[in-house]
């Protein structure tokens, strides 16, 4: 019962990036095989490095468990003959059971005789079942697959080596022609192929080869290489965990060390050393006391401290010409004026089939200042927006964003400053792209988030247009990206626009300009409503809001996106009110009896009135209307709510489809003005009230 | 390292250590092309289902690179030694390591790394899953595993080892400027390339005639396709090479735009991928006589005539289709 396994895939190295799902992927494999094989185990450690992906496996049992089964065969009536003979279909039978004719027993089902074998079934030792395991090997995704030499295997790099040992023993298998055995790897360079006694000798075997298979050990040791190193010379450090987690499986070995270069290139701007030594070198930066960047960095090499001076030196070296580079494109490129790479914006592509950048910029003018009117700018933030507008792409013509494409828009921040333009001007530059990632930071400042939603509009509508709408996984333009953000940051910042209902004035105003459209701006723009109900169901989703709700307030014709919101959280915050359901169903009595006719007119006339509950309702409504359009969304809906007890009443008391057709008519208006009101939280149909 | 070797003396090792491998080494082909990989004794003979294993040294040029002979690193035209070998052999990155050793770089004084760098050449339909190899940092090599070239997946797979050659050169001479590098005893670099790096940046940025090398695309893309139709091969590929480096040329002048760009590359794409398949086909016609195994000769030879005579009556219902279609359509 206290078996161990260790399997071991070594492959040529993997990306850094794969290892660690990979390594949790074989794991979630081969613990679904056992499983489904019967076979118990106590429990699996993982171990992976660029060059293998292992686990240990404890506890495992000996040998599946037997199983004995009753197997139901044909009806007595056809499995024998008139004389009682065995007909071909009971041999058949019992055969296929690994039985015979004598074998088998009558028992009653159902009051029908059938034909039954009792089967046993041996459990299969458990090194047998491990044979099982290349199948689940080879079943492993990744992000990209290759083949190689002469396979038709697709796999995340080339198989070199496989260890497959229950206890001390070999379990005997292949994969391609690699076959198991007991031999690992050692490191590439200080260590050699070397062979495992027993399974739970691995992490020491490849310890003393100079290969640390522990993830979480080997970072925890490249952890304390650093801060010894930082310690030493009261350093800080940008602790990047994406950068700790990269590095961590580029090494076997790892011995963190510290490089300097020369003081002078720290006149770059910030994020141009950064990307330089953490994104092209996977150094991760130092800072002083003070936070002030420093001209060191600190990196791990993939072996010992052998020699390190060359490999320090090395790594120096290869610095300079980037930053070297990088000095020349910061001093080429403040030699021209944001106007001429604005200029230059003309000839370079937004998208062959929709436009130049240039155009695309002044479409996005359009749209931001029809956004500033909207949110009632001051002149001064108007003009600063439609500055910004006018030149926000302009750093993706200049040199050192051509060479550091990632420090788009910060570099356009940085430049905007040195030309002298304002600092709000020149941080929506950068802001305009935010959020970057669907969960990403937004924009903080007004002229950012109004630029960011605008060019974001802009993007969508115009790929809509095109007619390269996004689908199933194909989203090349990440459009759905780019609206969620806008939702998220009308969210945040409370700001009700008619999104949905601009496309028409846009066009417009794009029409009267001098801009040659290469594409019809309102196609498929019924397609761009659902596509942004889509992404608000996506933000809701986040919000953990239960799905009836966002049902409701999504069957909408709004425009406004913050108002469905807002609609959402005024049904949510009172969906645990004692009276909700009552008062919802109530409402929704209404709103399903006022799709039943259309009356001739929309007034209600107290002269018709029966019963004091219609004139008790009428002046209820009268009241709710008058102010109806002030209320937040959340009174709207408690008055709504409200009305419940008398609509009830009305209920109670009158008869809505009238013999009279004027009564009828009357009533019916009397409803649907009721019905209109609720329309601003969507479909209250919608809402689960049993 | 004990000796500082020349660059003729690093080129001399590759060529002795990768002949000892069992490559054949070859010559630099005598068409402009940007990268060793253009070369077609690597992008058409990575294509199909013989062996090839290969080693040369390319001049590779790049005229959007050129910094009239300026900058340290930058070249209008530097140097790859390029190994093919397929199919990969299983100890391609042994073999490759060997290389080092023998060119004095001892992988116990550095660090040498394996890091994820997929290639990838969209204008001649080319996709492979590799490498970059750091030396203390710097990437000296690319290592490749071609998955698809011209478009057509991989049969065996072809395994690929690019070196930069300046870069390493630099490493092991321990300079900072390409210039500075010793290419035989007592010339420099620099007193062999500064001057054409300079004039080929002159042409390449100011000089060069735009409206003849435009008129020229078209002619070699004009000639390129009427020889694939001939199904000769090699010729086409000359043109597609000349195609290739005319676009080079005209998008250094910045005579394309961006969205010209895609358009051009895609025309390259359209040719490279022909040739590819025509190569194979041409490959097929000869019996694919670089598959010494007899018997698997055959069989392979077999193999691919079954494919190609499905494809041609495809080919023919296809174009039945149309013409029906056609005929309904004059109705």
């Amino acid at each position: 019962m206290a078996n161990s396994y260790l399997l071991e895939v070594g492959v040529e190295e993997m990306p850094a990036h794969v290892v660690t799902p990979s390594i949790h992927q074989l794991h979630d494999r081969v613990a679904k095989y056992l499983k489904d094989q019967r076979i118990d185990f106590a429990e699996i450690q993982e171990y992976a490095t660029p060059r293998r992906l292992a686990l240990l496996i404890h506890g495992l049992s000996d040998q599946q468990p037997d199983i004995d089964e009753s197997v139901k065969g044909p009806a007595k009536k056809i499995a024998q003959d008139q004389d009682g003979n065995w007909t071909k279909a009971a041999i058949g039978f019992t055969r296929g059971q690994g039985a015979t004719v004598d074998d088998i027993e009558f028992k009653e089902v159902k009051g029908t005789e059938y034909v039954f074998v009792e089967k046993h079934i041996a459990g299969k030792p458990v090194a047998e079942v491990l044979k099982g395991l290349p199948d689940v090997i080879t079943s492993m995704n990744f992000p990209t697959l290759m083949k190689w030499g002469y396979h038709n295997l697709q796999f995340i790099r080339p198989i070199r080596w496989l260890v497959s040992l229950l206890n001390d023993e070999v379990v005997p298998f292949s994969i391609l022609d690699v076959t198991a055995g007991r031999q690992t790897r050692g490191h590439r360079f200080l260590g050699h192929p070397v062979d495992i006694d027993t399974a739970d000798d691995y992490e020491q075997t490849l310890h003393d080869d100079f290969v640390i298979a522990d993830q979480a050990k080997r970072k925890d040791l490249i952890k304390k290489q650093i801060t010894e190193i930082i310690d030493q010379h009261q350093w800080q450090i940008d602790w990047d965990a994406d950068l700790l987690e990269e590095v961590n499986n580029l090494v076997e070995w790892p011995t963190a060390f510290a490089g300097s270069f020369d003081e002078k290139y720290l006149a770059l701007p910030e994020p141009v050393l950064i990307t330089s030594m953490k994104d092209n070198q996977r150094f991760f930066c130092l800072r002083d006391q003070d936070g002030k960047l420093l001209p060191h960095f600190i990196s791990v090499r993939n072996g010992n401290r052998k020699h390190l001076e060359n490999v320090i030196k090395g790594n120096e070296r290869v610095l300079v010409p980037r930053l070297e580079d990088a000095q020349f494109f910061y001093d080429e490129d403040q030699k021209l004026t944001i106007d001429q790479y604005v200029e230059r914006l003309k000839k370079v592509s937004f998208h062959d089939q929709i436009s130049s950048m240039a155009d695309k910029m002044a479409r996005t003018a359009i749209i931001a200042k029809l956004l500033g009117e909207k949110l009632n700018l001051t002149d001064q933030e108007q003009a600063d927006l439609q500055r910004a507008a006018q030149i926000y792409k302009f750093d993706l013509t200049t040199q050192m964003v051509g060479e550091f494409a990632e420090l788009q828009g910060i570099m356009g921040e940085i430049y905007a400053k040195l030309f002298g333009e304002k600092a709000d001007v020149a941080a929506a530059v950068r802001e305009h792209y935010m959020p970057i990632s669907a969960e990403g930071a937004l924009p903080q400042t007004k002229i950012g988030a109004i630029l960011a939603i605008a060019d974001k509009l802009d993007s969508i509508f115009s790929f809509f247009g095109a007619g390269m709408i996004p689908s199933g996984s194909n989203d090349p333009y990440a459009l759905r990206r780019q609206a969620y953000g806008i939702v998220r940051i009308v969210a945040d910042r409370q700001w009700h626009l008619p999104l949905l209902a601009m496309q028409k004035t846009i066009a417009e105003q794009i029409q009267q300009s001098d801009m040659q459209l290469k594409f019809d701006y309102l196609k498929n723009a019924d397609q761009v409503n659902n596509f942004f109900i889509d992404r608000l169901k996506q933000f809701f989703a986040g919000e953990n809001l239960r799905h009836d709700i966002v049902d409701a307030v999504t069957k909408t014709n709004q425009a406004d996106l913050v108002n469905i919101i807002e609609a959402a959280t005024a049904i949510n915050d009172q969906k645990s009110d004692a009276e909700f359901k009552d008062d919802i169903e109530a409402l929704t009595r209404v709103i399903r009896l006022a799709q039943k006719g259309q009356p001739t007119s929309s007034e209600v006339d107290s002269a018709l009135f029966q019963n004091p509950s219609e004139a008790k309702l009428h002046e209820a409504t009268k009241q709710l209307q008058s102010k109806f359009a002030e209320l937040s969304l959340t009174e709207a809906l408690r008055q709504l709510r409200s009305l419940a007890p008398t609509i009830t009443e009305y209920f109670d008391e009158n008869m809505i489809m009238d013999k009279d057709p004027q009564v009828q008519n009357n009533r019916l208006a009397q409803l649907q003005q009721i019905a209109r009101m609720t329309q601003v939280f969507g479909d209250l149909n919608q809402l689960i009230v049993k | 390292m004990t000796e500082k070797l020349t660059v003729q003396k690093i080129i001399f090792t590759l060529e002795e250590y990768w002949t000892e491998q069992g490559c054949m080494l070859m010559q630099a082909y005598d068409n402009e092309k940007g990268a060793g990989t253009m070369s077609p004794y690597t992008f058409l003979r990575a294509i199909g289902p013989e062996p090839w294993n290969v080693a040369y040294v390319e001049p590779s040029r790049r005229p959007a690179d050129g910094r009239y002979g300026e900058n340290p690193n930058r070249l209008y035209q530097h140097h790859q030694f390029q190994v093919l070998m397929k199919p990969s052999p299983d100890n391609i990155q042994e073999l490759y390591l060997g290389s080092l050793k023998k060119l004095g770089i001892e992988p116990l004084e550095h660090d040498i790394r394996f890091v994820e760098d997929n290639w990838e050449n969209p204008s001649m339909g080319c996709a492979g899953v590799g490498w970059e190899v750091w030396l203390d940092g710097m990437e000296v090599t690319q290592f490749t595993y071609f998955q698809v070239v011209g478009e057509l997946t991989m049969n065996p797979v072809a395994a690929e080892v690019t070196y930069g050659l300046e870069r390493l050169a630099e490493y092991i001479q321990n300079v900072d400027s390409v210039y500075d590098l010793e290419w035989a005893d007592g010339v420099l670099y620099g007193d062999i390339f500064k001057e054409p790096e300079y004039e080929h940046s002159k042409y390449s940025f100011e000089e060069s005639n735009q409206d003849m090398l435009l008129n020229e695309f078209n002619d070699y893309e004009r000639e390129a396709k009427r020889l694939i139709k001939l199904g000769l091969v090699h010729p086409a590929y000359d043109y597609v090479l000349k195609c290739s480096h005319t676009f080079n040329l005209l998008d250094a002048r910045g005579a394309v735009s961006v969205t010209e760009r895609a358009g051009y590359l895609h025309r390259i794409r359209i040719m490279a991928k022909s040739i590819a398949k025509a190569f194979v086909e041409e490959r097929r016609k000869r019996g694919f006589p670089l598959i010494h195994d007899e018997k698997k000769r055959q069989a392979t030879v077999a193999e691919y005539t079954k494919k190609a005579e499905k494809a041609k009556e495809r080919a023919a219902k296809q174009a039945a289709k149309q013409a029906k279609k056609a005929a309904k359509g004059d109705k």
